[in-house]
């Protein structure tokens, strides 16, 4: 078997749940490595947009920061915020990648405090664009790297970015568009989904040696288990080394 | 049109569209008449203790940095700030200078969450209030078509609408729940840019953040270009001015004015020079040596380059690779 780490396996997790001909707006990190493996793998007409206005660009160079130059190389368009967020608003972004210091069982997410809102005991940078995808965006798929019961937690020190708010039926009670919200959870112990009826998250699949006691343990709330929970196959050889010497060969994230 | 829900966070810059239009009305010279200056008399002649300040694009890019250190070394006091970005945002705060935030978004993207800021706002010395990024951008937006607020689907259902200072109402055309952000008119926008000549028509590369609508959105408006040009170059392209002459009031030749950030298809960001100072200003100390080395151990921006040194400016000159 082919070594690889926590941060390539995430990222093949999240590659593959990018779907080919859809729009993915993403930020650094993890999401934009992930689009760009897809890219290069089952969805060479992923559209990948960023919040500064770079949309469709070839990520033949990983951006360091969602409004570089190199977040509209080769792009379809370099427009501005109004329209990057004005795109996802009028219904034609597919996916949305988030993630946050704290998540809670129905999606919802913080990066704008711990503690109380002012003075906080820590200042987290803020929304930024989370909010509008979290509202905009058909489906959201956030992506925790640390699975634990201070990052899934009961209740968030501040509600950022939208989940299903307070289960069925809120987000359209709060005017949010109907049929959009959290779709996938990706961490490092496993993929969770949304329980259809309930909105609440549920273990979906394990990462392999994880149990899905494991996922229960590490989550502050009563994660949902599903019936027969699968295991997420380790990276293949063919996307470590498109990962390795394509995607990030500087190594600048991996 | 009943307000359903009303955002507790505190309106730092209320919108005033009558006072707006009798500002410029009064104040936006329509002369065609030169406005290049340094930029030491640009911020002391348009920048004031207590301004609201908008800053654009955003810290690592194409950021107004050459006016903002300018603007620390004046000590231009109770600002109040809104900006998408981290590092001039970032120096401002270390400095001293801020009083609130309209904060969308600050940190270091990859490399994580800004010291500076955590230490103003968590120490209480700064006052916050949260908004979404697109919320943030379509109040310029609002101050820009001339109107008191917009609607936005943004927001609904959190706390960052709860600690901003948004309002819900239903929406009199279909009953769904809409909000309403207030116009942001800013006292005084800096917007660094690719070229302008010396009027003040701006042209930008790349993708072009909120310049068309900040712009549009502020009272006072400093420009800082890579490079002044003939106004016949940009009126052979009129479809690529994102800034007229006559929404500016001073224009700032600063080649590298966006160091250590990056300047699209010129400029690629100054890595080393970013990540020693993400080191330095976790510690008081050193922030404030770095400022006192960057910002007032210069008189100008040329110092400034002659600091960071030629060669290097170069160097990140050929690193940015082509379109």
């Amino acid at each position: 078997m082919t070594e690889y780490n926590e941060t390539e396996f995430l990222i093949c997790v999240a590659s593959r749940l990018m779907e080919n001909r859809t729009v993915a707006f993403v930020g650094t990190g993890i999401p934009m490595l992930a689009a760009s493996l897809a890219k290069k793998m089952h969805a060479t007409e992923l559209i990948v947009a960023f919040e500064f206005g770079g949309i469709g660009a070839s990520l033949d160079k990983l951006p360091l920061g969602v409004g570089d130059s190199r977040t509209f190389h080769k792009a379809v368009i370099a427009s501005g915020i109004c329209d990057a967020m004005e795109t996802a608003q009028r219904g034609f972004i597919e996916y949305g990648f988030l993630g946050g210091a704290q998540i809670d069982m129905y999606g919802n997410l913080n990066t704008t405090v711990i503690g109380k809102y002012w003075p906080p005991k820590v200042r987290l940078p803020g929304s930024g664009g989370a909010n509008d995808l979290g509202s905009h965006c058909w489906k959201t798929i956030a992506i925790m790297r640390q699975h634990d019961v201070k990052r899934f937690v009961n209740k968030l020190d501040f509600l950022t970015t939208p989940g299903y708010l307070t289960g069925p039926g809120s987000r359209e009670a709060a005017g949010l568009p109907p049929n959009t919200g959290p779709f996938r959870v990706v961490s490092n112990l496993g993929v969770m989904g949304y329980d259809e009826k309930s909105k609440r998250m549920m273990l979906l699949k394990t990462n392999p040696g994880v149990t899905a006691e494991q996922v229960v343990q590490n989550t502050e709330f009563e994660m949902l288990v599903e019936e027969k929970v699968g295991t997420n196959d380790p990276p293949t050889a063919e996307e470590l080394k498109i990962l390795r010497n394509d995607v990030d060969p500087d190594k600048l994230y991996i | 049109m009943a307000v359903i829900e009303s955002g507790i966070g505190e309106l730092f810059q209320k919108p005033d569209v009558w006072g707006f239009r009798e500002w410029v009305h009064k104040h936006k010279d329509k002369t065609l008449t030169s406005k290049l200056m340094s930029e030491q008399e640009a911020v002391a002649k348009f920048v004031a203790d207590g301004d609201y300040l908008g800053t654009e694009l955003y810290g690592t890019v194409r950021a107004p940095m050459s006016i903002t250190r300018e603007v620390i070394r004046q000590g231009k006091k109770h600002l109040r700030l809104v900006g998408q970005g981290i590092h001039e945002i970032d120096l401002l705060l270390a400095a001293d200078l801020v009083d609130s935030l309209d904060i969308t978004y600050i940190a270091w993207e990859v490399y994580g969450i800004s010291s500076i800021l955590r230490r103003a706002v968590e120490s209480g010395r700064v006052k916050t209030a949260d908004w979404s990024n697109g919320a943030i951008t379509w109040r310029f937006k609002a101050a820009a078509m001339g109107i008191p607020f917009i609607p936005t689907l943004s927001m609904l259902g959190t706390d960052t609408l709860k600690y901003s200072s948004a309002k819900v109402i239903e929406c009199p055309f279909t009953g769904q729940k809409v909000t309403l952000l207030p116009a942001l008119f800013l006292d005084v926008a800096l917007i660094h840019v690719h070229r302008a000549d010396k009027f003040g028509n701006c042209q930008i590369d790349g993708i072009s953040g909120f310049a068309f609508e900040m712009a549009r959105a502020c009272k006072k408006l400093i420009i800082s270009a890579e490079e002044i040009v003939d106004s016949e170059e940009i009126r052979k392209y009129p479809e690529h001015t994102m800034i007229p002459y006559f929404l500016v009031d001073a224009v700032v030749h600063a080649p590298y004015g966006s160091h250590p950030g990056e300047m699209c298809y010129k400029y690629w960001r100054d890595e080393e020079h970013l990540l020693s100072f993400l080191e330095e200003s976790k510690d008081v100390e050193k922030t404030k040596a770095y400022l006192d080395k960057y910002v007032y151990g210069v008189k100008n921006h040329d110092e400034y380059i002659k600091l960071v040194g030629i060669d290097r400016l170069k160097k990140l000159e050929s690193m940015i690779g082509g379109r």
